[in-house]
């Protein structure tokens, strides 16, 4: 571990306030300069449950929520005992001491650290949420910053109410000094750093790249975890000119976002996977009128309603598959919570360039979770190209009047197969635009009309588009040693979880590299059969459990991977997991490796009963649960 | 070098296309048609300024036998198409189109949510309570015991009253009319148009071929024009009397017409 890297996990039940504990510390520190990536493991419950949301910091950016617990925030009872149990010496345990107690023996090393929060906060009598407040003073205390941080984030949360700023900045203060004379700060220390940050989600990120890039309508239904897309969007549509509508229900929404894309406007719906499944059909109608569209797809993990609240890259295949017929689409992944910012911009372009859908496959972890980025980076004009659109009845050509011009056919059959797109409400462009087959000038040719010889050149012309795509997106380019031993291949949201792992595994002595795939459809078949044509021993990691992307690798490539390490409990991979996989296959000549997270903290006691009793619970078990590596 | 040209006014020509309709000879459909030529021509609007957006079934081909922007879009989803269209562009005029089972069947939740959501589009529901494309299935709005091909033994299944439904979902204009009696239709189109919210026009438009109980005749013999009674189009409760009506008299003409329109969705 590079030594000013901290993790802090806070645990609690929903309503504990568990996230906004953890927001205030993330602003807190990233105001002294520090970079944050925060995962905020919940469930589907409003009280309730277990909520574990872990909190890398460190001054260089974090690429993704690590794999243990340097300090732990217990809020309840619950959370001391799943948790402490995991930490290593030289890591500590913060609670509230009037509340909890640990019900067994930490290892050795690990510092208790309780806090007597009724005695420094004369308001927690009123307000039980204090604790958290004392808790963050101290564990900034801790981890070797100063409370600067956190006296402006309180002062600016709480701007209109001074005397909620003053208690709160007291019980703070108390928790800080209280640290300082009484625990022994973390080993390893973080220093205040000069760089600014922006605290954002990758939801956030995708909302505020795609205002950026000239989106003027955004429709949705609520579904998690793409629901916080909405609701940046509904806060600040009306200042940006941005038509936002919440709709009956998903077919709506696609339908409604296409209808307003058809009469020019750039749009933009999002949804999960349950949702998207609803979208299909009109996705499909979006590749045969040709009208662009960009659907978000925040995965979570499956089949149907599934678990809501836990990340997968589990939508591959019905993305891929997504509508009846063969026509033009393309599918991007972004790769991180900063890729979610551009890759709207991206898709816009290529949608309005080849006029079909694109869909962008994020997920879970990278779209609910917290991560600082740089201001700078968020301060982009995006190049906007709207294509082959005709907006004035000069049309494309310009110029020539309507009398001696050739009639207007909205789908010319046009060598890069894209036809100049008229909007509706331009004069002497009229046609229609039918979900039927239909000719260049917009004729049906379904009907009365079926026609072998047009039917072939209308499906011939609109797949021709996918022709030059690849060519305009960047190829992947691999990562790491040209020369290595292994190659770790990933899409979307794996890529900081695959670099961590790929310097350890150097580190470690197996020589590694990675290739990671972004632009799924189209694939860059010709640079990625290159790349991994060098590969000795490819090994495909993704979050899901059949491999559906090793599955396309080898429909569009033929390589067929020599080892696949796959996770579909529900939780996102931690560099460990990947380290050892790896080993695993060099050292047993596995093929698949299925990662499960077994920290206690992730299970837990269900009514039921069918999963039976399970160890980490039981304090008097506890040294038999193993904390180091996954069992893979 | 704009040389200012006295427009000349638009006649029903003006809206005809090349393609003729592809309807059964005897279609209601065409009268539909013909009345919604007239309608814009009425009300002197531009084909370039009109989209008219319809669904799938053979009224959905409608699209393809007008001069306008048009969209055929998929079964069911004409209104989300629409309404996204007119809050893109508020400029046109925007029309949607499509029979009883791509509004009232596959389509309902999108029709109820588009008439409270009063967005300005003007809905023609060409009804012959009987699914026609696919060769003569049951659809919502047929009568309780007809025989169909999926009902053989009779529709066990009670009718949808859209008139009812749409005075219960906030609809502001509201309004069925009879292929049979175009001229009438027309007037109903145009006023619907020139409504500034959401307008649903019911249309009994004969299914020559796979509905032969709701004929013609069979209408001919029940319908009735509102406009001919002492019914008060302002007067809800009215309204509703006449939507609940069926059997040996069934009454055309404007139903409902809010006395005090509410904003379309576009303006606000």
């Amino acid at each position: 571990m590079n030594e000013s890297d901290v993790i802090i996990g806070i645990g609690g039940a929903a309503g504990d306030g568990v996230a906004s504990a953890g927001n205030t510390l993330a602003l807190s520190v990233a105001r002294q300069g520090q970079g944050v990536y925060a995962y905020n493991s919940y469930q589907s419950v409003i009280r309730g449950g277990h909520s574990w949301l872990r909190l890398r910091i460190s001054a260089k950016k974090p690429l993704n929520h690590g794999d243990q617990v340097d300090a732990l925030i217990a809020l309840n009872q619950d959370t001391l005992d799943r948790h402490l149990q995991e930490l290593v010496a030289g890591g500590v345990a913060l609670y509230n001491s009037a509340k909890l107690r640990p019900s067994y023996k930490p290892r050795a090393g690990v510092q208790l650290c309780p806090l007597p929060v009724a005695d420094l906060t004369p308001a927690y009598r009123d307000l039980p949420v204090m604790q958290n407040t004392v808790a963050v003073g101290a564990v900034i205390r801790l981890i070797g910053l100063d409370f600067a941080g956190l006296e402006s984030v309180l002062e600016s949360t709480f701007a209109k109410k001074p005397q909620v700023v003053k208690v709160n900045m007291d019980a703070a203060r108390a928790g800080y000094e209280y640290a300082a004379a009484h625990f022994q700060p973390l080993p390893s220390q973080l220093h205040q750093a000069d760089q600014k940050w922006a605290l954002v989600t990758g939801n956030e990120l995708i909302a505020m790249g795609a205002a950026l890039a000239g989106c003027k309508f955004y429709c949705a239904y609520p579904m998690s975890p793409a629901t916080h897309i909405l609701e940046w969007f509904a806060g600040h549509g009306k200042q940006l000119g941005i038509c936002v509508r919440q709709v009956e229900d998903e077919i709506s929404v696609i339908n409604m976002t296409i209808g307003a894309s058809h009469m020019g406007a750039r749009s933009m719906c999002a949804t999960s996977g349950g949702g998207f499944a609803l979208m299909t059909e009109a996705i499909g109608m979006a590749g045969m009128i040709e009208t662009p569209v960009v659907v978000v797809n925040v995965q979570r993990a499956g089949p149907s309603t599934g678990v809501p609240t836990k990340t997968e890259q589990g939508d591959l295949t019905q993305a891929l598959g997504a509508s009846q017929g063969d026509f033009p689409r393309i599918i991007i992944a972004p790769t991180s919570m900063p890729d979610c910012f551009t890759t709207p911009a991206v898709a816009f372009h290529v949608a309005d360039r080849y006029q079909c859908p694109v869909i962008i496959l994020a997920d879970l972890l990278m779209c609910e979770g917290n991560e600082t980025v740089d201001p700078a980076f968020l301060d982009v004009d995006f190049p906007i190209n709207r294509g082959e659109l005709i907006t004035t009845a000069a049309g494309a050509a310009g110029g020539r009047t309507s009398a001696t011009e050739e009639p207007y056919l909205r789908f010319k059959v046009t060598e890069s197969g894209i036809s100049p797109r008229a909007v509706p409400g331009v004069p002497d462009h009229l046609y229609v635009a039918g979900t039927d087959e239909h000719d260049e000038d917009g004729v049906l040719i379904s009907d009365v009309y079926t026609d072998t010889v047009r039917r072939k050149k209308m499906v011939d012309k609109r797949v021709r588009k996918m022709a030059e795509v690849a060519t305009e997106l960047p190829a992947p380019r691999v990562e790491g040693p040209i020369d290595a031993d292994v190659t770790l291949v990933g899409w979307g949201s794996t890529w900081g979880v695959l670099t961590e792992a790929v310097e350890r595994l150097n580190r470690d002595g197996i020589s590694t590299n990675h290739l990671h795939i972004k632009f799924l459809v189209p694939l860059h078949v010709a640079e990625v059969s290159a790349s991994l044509g060098k590969s000795r021993r490819i090994i495909v990691v993704e979050n899901n459990q059949s491999g559906q992307f090793a599955r396309h690798l080898r429909a569009e490539t033929g390589i067929v991977a020599h080892g696949h390490i796959r996770k579909y409990d529900g939780e996102p991979f931690e560099p460990k997991h990947i380290v050892a996989g790896v080993k695993r296959i060099l050292k047993t000549g596995t093929k698949v490796v299925d990662v499960l997270s077994t920290e206690s903290g992730w299970q837990t006691e269900h009514p039921t009963g069918t999963s039976g009793d399970w160890p980490g619970r039981r304090a008097s078990a506890s040294a038999a649960v193993r904390t180091e590596a996954a069992e893979v | 070098m704009a040389i200012a040209v006295a427009e000349k006014p638009l006649e029903m020509k003006d809206f005809k296309p090349e393609v003729p309709p592809d309807w059964c000879p005897g279609c209601g459909d065409f009268g539909v048609l013909n009345a919604l030529f007239q309608a814009c021509a009425e009300l002197q609007l531009r084909p370039h300024e009109i989209l008219v957006v319809s669904g799938i079934g053979c009224s959905s081909n409608l699209p393809g036998f007008f001069r306008s922007y048009g969209v055929h879009s998929l079964h069911g989803r004409a209104l989300p198409f629409a309404t996204g269209a007119k809050l893109a562009n508020h400029a046109m005029t925007v029309i949607a189109t499509g029979g009883d089972g791509d509004g009232y069947g596959i389509g309902l939740n999108h029709f109820i949510q588009a008439m409270r959501r009063n967005i300005d589009v003007t809905y023609i529901v060409m009804n012959n309570e009987i699914y026609g494309l696919t060769t003569g299935q049951v659809s919502p709005t047929s009568e309780v015991g007809m025989k169909t091909k999926t009902s053989p033994h009779g529709n066990l299944e009670g009718m949808l009253n859209p008139m009812a439904l749409a005075l219960a979902s906030g609809c502001g204009y509201i309004a069925r009319g009879f292929s049979g009696q175009p001229k009438h239709l027309m007037k109903l189109y145009a006023d619907g148009i020139r409504y500034p919210g959401f307008a649903l026009i019911d249309v009994f438009s004969p299914c020559v071929t796979f509905n032969k109980q709701n004929s013609y005749d069979w209408f001919r013999k029940r319908v009735y024009k509102l406009e001919d009674t002492r019914h008060d189009p302002t007067d809800f409760h009215a309204a509703m009397d006449a939507a609940l009506q069926w059997g040996e008299r069934i009454p055309i003409g404007l139903f409902y017409r809010s006395p005090k329109p509410g904003p379309s969705l576009h303006t606000q």
